[in-house]
């Protein structure tokens, strides 16, 4: 089982899209990327879940972790997923009024400088 | 796989039995989610919360031998019950009480971040009709219910 990490840099942003399945034994692969941007000095990172197959409490607690380590640095993480499936386990959590989710990276990328337009 | 009852309409039960690892979780989460979607008596989207729900029941399953040093397997059974597709996750950890579990602060309390983990069971309860946890300091079961027609608990 494969988890794809690409990161692309968009207007102050770094955009991390994902690929693949989040669960217990991809997720500190995914963890550690994240660390590696937040010391790279990235602190407005998007997270684009669109091309993730499959995510459970382990990936979630992967976002939380990244979230949280992100403000303490007056930075910000937010998320892009229109999936049904995957909103559904943010929905259940509670998480979907912890984390700003955009419907493009075009829209967080927007909505990350000013309003936004989560759902 | 195992003939339960002997008799013509017994239900066949399903035996996996993964390592104790994190990379056999997707493999738990794929034969109970072609096996559900074999059984056609569940929507796409109930196939998807069961496989969640494994995926998490496996996961803690995991996690229980990790902390306890065993190396026993867990042990994944399905069947088909009559009005249901029941699937039965077992460990060797050393237990835990359900009841016991912390409750997560509310979403706008910034002490909610805190909670990078525990969000497993909260799923599971809320994904699948019915869930059973038995425990003991030799292991927990895990007992997941979908019912045919059923929309979560």
């Amino acid at each position: 089982m494969d988890l794809g990490l690409e990161v692309e840099e968009r207007d102050g942003f770094a955009v991390l899209s994902v690929r693949g399945e989040v669960d217990v034994y991809t997720a500190p692969r995914f963890r550690e990327r994240l660390i590696e941007l937040v010391t790279e000095g990235k602190h407005r990172i998007i997270v684009d879940l669109e091309g993730v197959d499959f995510l459970d409490s382990t990936g979630l607690g992967v976002l939380v972790g990244g979230l949280k380590r992100l403000r303490s640095h007056d930075g910000d993480l937010l998320l892009v997923c229109t999936q049904t499936r995957i909103l559904k386990v943010f929905e259940i959590t509670g998480l979907t009024k912890v984390f700003s989710i955009y419907d493009s990276v075009d829209a967080a990328v927007a909505g990350g400088s000013g309003g936004e337009t989560s759902p | 796989m195992n003939d339960a009852g002997g008799a013509g309409e017994a239900a066949e039960v399903i035996e996996l039995e993964i390592p104790a690892r994190a990379e056999f979780v997707a493999l738990a989460r794929l034969v109970v989610s072609a096996l559900a979607a074999s059984d056609s008596s569940l929507a796409d989207e109930r196939i998807d919360d069961l496989k969640l729900a494994v995926s998490e029941a496996c996961t803690n399953a995991i996690e229980a031998h990790d902390a306890a040093g065993s190396e026993e397997r867990v042990l994944v059974r399905c069947w088909a019950a009559d009005d249901a597709l029941e699937v039965c996750v077992e460990d060797r950890g050393e237990g835990f009480d359900p009841a016991q579990l912390p409750d997560h602060p509310p979403v706008t309390d910034p002490d909610r971040l805190k909670f990078e983990r525990g969000l497993g069971i909260p799923l599971i309860r809320a994904l699948v009709d019915e869930v059973e946890f038995s425990s003991t300091g030799h292991g927990t079961s895990v007992r997941l219910v979908m019912r045919h027609g059923g929309n979560g608990a």
